[in-house]
């Protein structure tokens, strides 16, 4: 499961990554294990998305997302 | 006088640092570039208590230190470069209070550059709304320094500001973080072989890709006793220092920062729901740019007709007061007339940029960007580039400054090479006039051929902006690290100061800089259409008065007079005028007539034997297969200048002595090639409409292209690739057609 699977209305807990690869950018904006992301918006095309990382509010492609791994905390009925 | 004290401005982007900046320097402010590149550098003066000066230094925004662009670069190099001039005394970090986490990654890294260091957090209006409480008293104990609360937008807080940098010198500059625990074995090794030096500044040069300081690099690696680590192993590091900050500000932050969801009001998600729907965000974006539009077409061609008629009236002016000769000549038609050509663009720029800040402002062109940028990927663009793109519909010049948003070098340079090719207004007149002279009357599906045609034209220029930049993309060998990454500010209600600097600064960027160039290109185009080496330009008076006496006046100039008398006639007579004094009146108007179509033939000949003109004639044969004349070639090489002349050079050439279009089209439907054709027809038309469509005939972009990209390789390089593919596609046109 990763930032770029979530559906509307989910969140989840970024999980401890060893590999290093993400941009370190993405750090600094908040994206470090035990932080939360909530997907907020998909753009018309599907491509890029509108996130809630641990209160920085962010688009990135999805291909970025595709590389941070999460486990979902929260469910709630799809808007 | 005592030495200003040197203060940098610091900051997210996004944390409102640039109207902390306004209201510190208010408008003794002075925007320019950085030497050598293209990044904007905002410094003003700032009056202190006690009778100080502060020299406010507002640097680009930055989310660390860790850099990713040119801009980036440039607050690490100042920060580490002590010799610098600019080096700050103190550094104020701007910070928003709902981003307050995140902010002080970037205020962490600055204080351990042992830099006295100000934390501004500001927005402090917001906090109510959004349920947050501070302490300030603590969170300036645990961090070391001294805290001011602001709110630019209820304009509280900023004397404070002033206060503690006048007693800069009672901040702490001692580090917060012990930086060598990032790797404790690293970091010792680097303390034995560099003892003297600070450790936080050579991890720093070391980990970041700037090319600032080669020699300082150097040293670290050519220390033959210290092994420097691999790409792979520095980064995991980097992450490394990122989590360490971000434990020490948790817990700076537990204790001093408290956020009650339940309080807190957002109304973001829900302008979020509407503005980038998948179908109303993208009708409310096109209604936006339909406003953006009508705005720089519609509402500036007022100002723009004004600026117009008031210097065409100075240069008539000039002409009839001062004494002629070649200073009064250089002046009115060269000078003045080269500055009404800087000045006539001031109302389209002030548009653009006054719509561009106030979308920026309320934080709605994040928003674009994300609705767009699916759309621009397959042409190597994102969607930064959408709105520079569009604006070139109306003038490529405002729309080349406003690609200062993409911060990738290689996206940005790709938008500003390809926007010439859409569509600007300059380009109408020609197509207009051209379109009325061969694309035949007639409909198709209710639209007519005339209208297909120009929507045609629209098009194919825009495409070929889009073609040209997956072309580029391919070709352009940029490295660029940068990812796609935008932030989603919150909403807000634009501050007017803040738009309003904005315009000012963008106009004067733009008077100043590419002024300068347009004006020398425009008086070196005045010298060549006005002077001449030979003979016949010089005697122009009188040989065109001997061959008025031998032959008459032309054809068209006899038209001309007898169609205007006859049209006063008419006039007169439906008025009930006595049929004596009509024909006294004629009697002067007749005169009159002949007189002004003896100038017009006069100014026509001169233009035909000056250097233009000769320039022209030896161009023919290359023209010739694009199936124009020496007579358009003429009006090809003037309209270099800008596209709309070309039809005032036909009017000038024709001795058409109007700037009327009616009069003008007829003249070109009369013009005749050798075997008596129309000169103008289906395949000499189209060619040329063509060769508007692509060729680079504005001297106006390619300065602003000078200027946004800093040499003059990339402009050069513009104008030749256009000038020889309009050329080939206006080729092929003719011969196909023809």
């Amino acid at each position: 499961m990763t930032v770029a699977d979530l559906q509307y209305g989910q969140k989840g807990i970024i999980k401890d990554f060893t590999e290093h690869i993400l941009p370190i950018k993405l750090l600094e904006l908040g994206c470090l294990p035990g932080n939360s992301v909530e997907l907020l918006q998909i753009a018309p095309l599907n491509d890029p998305i509108y996130i809630n990382l641990s209160g920085s509010h962010l688009a990135i492609r999805r291909s970025l997302a595709a590389l941070i791994e999460l486990e979902i905390i929260e469910e709630t009925q799809a808007k | 006088m005592s030495k200003n004290i040197n203060v940098a401005l610091i900051g997210n982007p996004n944390t409102g640092k640039t109207s902390v900046f306004n209201q510190l320097t208010g408008l003794k402010q002075k925007v320019g570039n950085y030497p050598g590149i293209t990044v904007e550098k905002k410094e003003g003066i700032c009056k202190l208590p006690r009778g100080v000066k502060a020299h406010i230094l507002d640097l680009p925004g930055t989310y660390s230190l860790n850099t990713t662009s040119l801009d980036e670069s440039l607050v690490v190099e100042l920060l580490l470069n002590k010799n610098d001039k600019d080096y700050p005394d103190v550094a104020v970090v701007i910070s928003d209070v709902e981003n307050l986490k995140r902010n002080l990654l970037l205020f962490t890294q600055i204080k351990d550059l042992k830099i006295p260091s100000i934390l501004v957090i500001n927005m402090a209006d917001r906090m109510d709304r959004k349920g947050i409480s501070l302490d300030v008293e603590a969170m300036e104990k645990k961090l070391d320094t001294k805290i001011a609360l602001v709110s630019t937008r209820k304009n509280t807080g900023i004397d404070r500001i002033k206060e503690l940098i006048a007693d800069y010198k009672s901040i702490s500059s001692k580090p917060i973080l012990d930086t060598s625990r990032i790797s404790p074995e690293y970091f010792e090794r680097l303390k034995s072989t560099f003892p003297q030096e600070d450790l936080y500044k050579l991890w720093l040069v070391i980990t970041q890709d700037v090319n600032f300081m080669p020699i300082e690099k150097k040293r670290i690696q050519d220390a033959t006793d210290f092994s420097t680590k691999s790409k792979d192993e520095l980064k995991k590091l980097q992450h490394k220092e990122t989590v360490l900050r971000y434990q020490l500000i948790n817990n700076i932050l537990k204790e001093t920062y408290k956020v009650d969801f339940m309080a807190a009001k957002g109304l973001r998600a829900s302008l979020d729901k509407i503005l980038t729907h998948k179908v109303f965000g993208y009708l409310i974006f096109f209604a936006i740019l339909l406003l953006i539009f009508q705005a720089i077409f519609e509402w500036s061609s007022y100002p723009m007709d004004f600026i117009d008629e008031n210097f065409a009236l100075a240069a008539e002016w000039i002409k009839n007061t001062l004494p002629p000769g070649v200073f009064t000549d250089l002046l009115a038609e060269g000078i003045v007339a080269g500055i009404g050509g800087i000045v006539i663009f001031i109302p389209q720029i002030a548009f653009l940029f006054l719509f561009i800040s106030l979308l920026e402002e309320s934080g709605y062109m994040s928003r674009v960007v994300f609705l767009m940028d699916r759309l621009m990927r397959p042409f190597g663009l994102s969607g930064k580039s959408v709105v520079p793109l569009i604006s070139g519909n109306a003038c490529a010049i405002p729309a080349i400054m406003a690609t200062r948003t993409i911060e990738n070098w290689k996206e940005r340079l790709i938008t500003i090479l390809v926007t010439p090719f859409t569509t600007c207004s300059a380009r109408l007149p020609v197509y207009l006039i051209l379109i009325a002279l061969v694309i035949p009357e007639g409909s198709f599906l209710g639209l007519s051929f005339q209208a297909l045609t120009l929507m045609l034209l629209y098009l194919i220029g825009f495409g070929m902006a889009l073609l040209s930049a997956m072309v580029l993309n391919k070709i352009l060998k940029i490295k660029s690290r940068a990812i796609f990454m935008i932030e989603m500010p919150t909403y807000r209600l634009p501050l007017l100061k803040n738009v309003g600097y904005t315009v000012i600064e963008k106009t004067k960027s733009f008077v100043l800089g590419a002024g300068k160039i347009i004006l020398a290109i425009s008086i070196v185009l005045w010298f060549l259409g006005s002077n001449g080496y030979s003979d016949d330009f010089q005697n122009a008076e009188s040989i065109v008065a001997e061959r008025i006496e031998n032959e008459g006046l032309s054809t068209y100039s006899k038209n001309y007079v007898q169609n205007n008398i006859d049209a006063y006639r008419t006039n007169a007579e439906a008025k009930g005028m006595a049929a004596g004094a009509i024909q006294d009146s004629i009697q002067m108007l007749r005169e009159e007539l002949s007189e002004r179509a003896v100038a017009q033939e006069i100014a026509s000949y001169k233009l035909e034997h000056s250097y233009i003109g000769q320039a022209g004639k030896a161009f023919e044969p290359l023209v010739e297969p694009l199936g124009y004349d020496w007579k358009i070639g003429i009006a090809v090489l003037t309209s270099f200048a800008a596209r709309e002349v070309f039809v005032g050079t036909l009017a000038t050439i024709y001795s058409v002595g109007s700037d009327e279009e009616e009069t003008i089209q007829n003249r070109m439907a009369a013009e005749l090639d050798e075997d008596g054709e129309p000169l103008f027809n289906l395949a000499s038309g189209i060619s040329l409409m063509l060769f508007y469509a692509f060729a680079m005939q504005c001297m106006s972009t390619l300065a602003i292209v000078k200027r946004e990209t800093n040499s003059w390789k990339w402009p050069m390089i513009q104008l030749g690739f256009m000038s020889v593919f309009a050329y080939i596609m206006a080729l092929m046109a003719y011969q196909i057609l023809s």
